[in-house]
């Protein structure tokens, strides 16, 4: 049985080493600060796209859950004064298994206090440049990426969803029925806008539409209503994701009660609303920007190799 | 005699999307296909899918879909059997198990472009599916007689010239110039193509 042998390769491994010392210099030589947090919790997040390990109570003990992200400790630590901080650490999504998905997989997540999106997007940026040799970057705005490569404009409600479904399965092939207007827009990206971006190098794309806001608050761009959201591409590959945060604690409030609302409406059950996260936002999270970022898809671009397999000491099927 | 097809008497398990892996036979749109590539897709605040090719074992045809993760597909009952090939009536070509003596019968669309390839006794590759033979696959190499081609040139060897031969099947291949009627060759089925004379048996 050859399963005990790692699925990187020595040099995968290495690199990797070296890839996460030159991580944590950056963010010394900045002045910010590394923190940890709890890998298992009381809480977690109730957004349906996202596949949760709940690890039983046994006997009269609750169950508690692996976080998804760090997001929800580290605005804790925001709210109690800790000012800029970063982590490096392992996070954890059911059912995500594929060539660039392990269900276990190391986050990069970082947030600077009284800056916006847009000053982060430029820090991004340059943490690339440094560890990827890549110079320069395209900022695009979700909807004028849409337009430039698919002629449709999906912040445009006259564009129907028959229309958006109509092109998505004229370039793809059949698609399953009864889509959401965003899990169509979702398939486009990833179907037919992923691949055109693939030799653009580093490509931010930011304004998302409202409905894919998530932790971002909303903003207005040229009289439309967006989402202050990026997401960095490299090589047309998904590596990071950031908000100028939501600060508000009642839009927070209605926005998870919401998502646990779209869970029982698709037939799963609710999730315990995390009511520390909450507390923390009612007493005052800073204003702040944060972005999470995928180590292993990182580390994957830097080796140039096309499986997170090979980035990771024991992939999914070996662990 | 003939497989017979069973209707209604399905049990086949049925397949999430986490599941297909290459070479899992699933049933889509009323059809067996065999799975080649299932890529997981997810954008990181969105709905999961995967994006699945697979060859339709009907028609051969590549088919591209995509599925929401989780979603299942009933499997196909298909499964890959070591045929003898016995002899034709015109519209069914028949085969036999050799263990079993179990016939099997193929008609024109299951044969299709494997007919020119078939000699009695000969195994071949058979995909049956619901146990009626689907697609027939020869092996890759096969000796046959030349039934028919013109005389050799004395003293020529193989010297680049070539010439047409009709195979004891039916098929036309192009053999070296000093090769005669009655000769074995050996033929590359995939090619269609001469590869040597027959080891003598």
């Amino acid at each position: 049985m050859s399963q005990w042998l790692p699925s990187a390769s020595p040099e995968g491994l290495a690199a990797r080493a070296d890839l996460l010392q030159a991580l944590r210099q950056f963010f010394c030589d900045r002045g910010v600060m590394e923190v940890e947090t709890p890998l298992i919790s009381q809480g977690t997040v109730p957004d349906s796209g996202i596949g949760v390990f709940r690890l039983p109570g046994e006997g009269d003990q609750p169950d508690r859950y692996l976080q998804t992200s760090p997001e929800s400790a580290m605005k804790r630590l925001l709210a109690a004064g800790s000012d800029d901080i970063f982590q490096i650490c392992k996070a954890f999504r059911q059912g995500e298994a594929g060539r660039h998905h392990n269900p276990e997989f190391t986050l990069l997540e970082w947030y600077r206090v009284g800056w916006d999106h847009a000053a982060l997007m430029r820090e991004v940026a340059d943490l690339l440049g440094t560890v990827l040799n890549l110079d320069g970057w395209q900022l695009w705005p979700y909807r004028a990426l849409f337009v430039e490569l698919l002629a449709v404009d999906p912040l445009d409600e006259q564009v129907s969803l028959t229309t958006l479904m109509d092109l998505a399965q004229s370039r793809i092939g059949l698609l399953p029925e009864g889509l959401e207007r965003d899990a169509v827009l979702d398939l486009l990206m990833s179907h037919c806008i992923e691949p055109e971006i693939s030799d653009w190098g580093v490509v931010f794309i930011t304004d998302f539409p409202p409905s894919q806001a998530a932790m971002a608050r909303s903003i207005t761009v040229s009289d439309a209503d967006v989402a202050a959201r990026f997401e960095c591409y490299v090589h047309g590959k998904e590596l990071a994701n950031g908000y100028w945060e939501q600060i508000d604690a009642d839009a927070l409030s209605a926005q998870l009660q919401a998502e646990n609302t779209r869970r029982q409406q698709r037939g799963l059950s609710p999730r315990p609303i995390d009511e520390r996260l909450l507390a923390a936002h009612r007493h005052g999270l800073p204003e702040c920007a944060g972005v999470a970022l995928g180590v292993d898809r990182l580390l994957a671009v830097r080796l140039g190799v096309d499986n997170l397999e090979e980035t990771i000491s024991f992939g999914w099927d070996s662990a | 005699m003939i497989a017979f097809l069973f209707n209604g008497s399905s049990t086949m398990p049925n397949f999430s999307t986490n599941e297909f892996k290459p070479g899992l036979k699933v049933m889509l749109d009323g059809d067996p296909c065999s799975i080649l590539e299932n890529e997981f897709v997810k954008p990181g605040k969105g709905q999961a899918f995967n994006r699945v090719k697979l060859r339709n074992l009907k028609s051969g045809r590549v088919w591209e879909r995509t599925f929401k993760s989780g979603d299942t597909l009933e499997g196909a009952d298909v499964m890959d059997v070591d045929l003898e090939y016995s002899y034709t009536d015109g519209e069914f070509w028949h085969f036999m198990d050799p263990s079993t003596y179990e016939q099997y019968g193929a008609d024109r669309d299951a044969v299709g472009e494997s007919e020119k390839w078939l000699k009695e006794q000969e195994r071949y590759d058979i995909t049956l599916y619901n146990g009626t033979p689907l697609a027939v696959t020869p092996p890759n190499f096969i000796e046959l007689e030349i039934t028919e081609t013109d005389p050799g040139l004395k003293g020529d060897t193989a010297q680049g010239g070539s010439k047409p031969a009709t195979l004891i099947t039916g098929a036309v291949v192009r053999v070296p110039l000093f090769i005669t009627e009655g000769e074995v060759i050996r033929v590359d089925t995939r090619t269609g193509e001469y590869v040597s004379r027959a080891s003598k048996s």
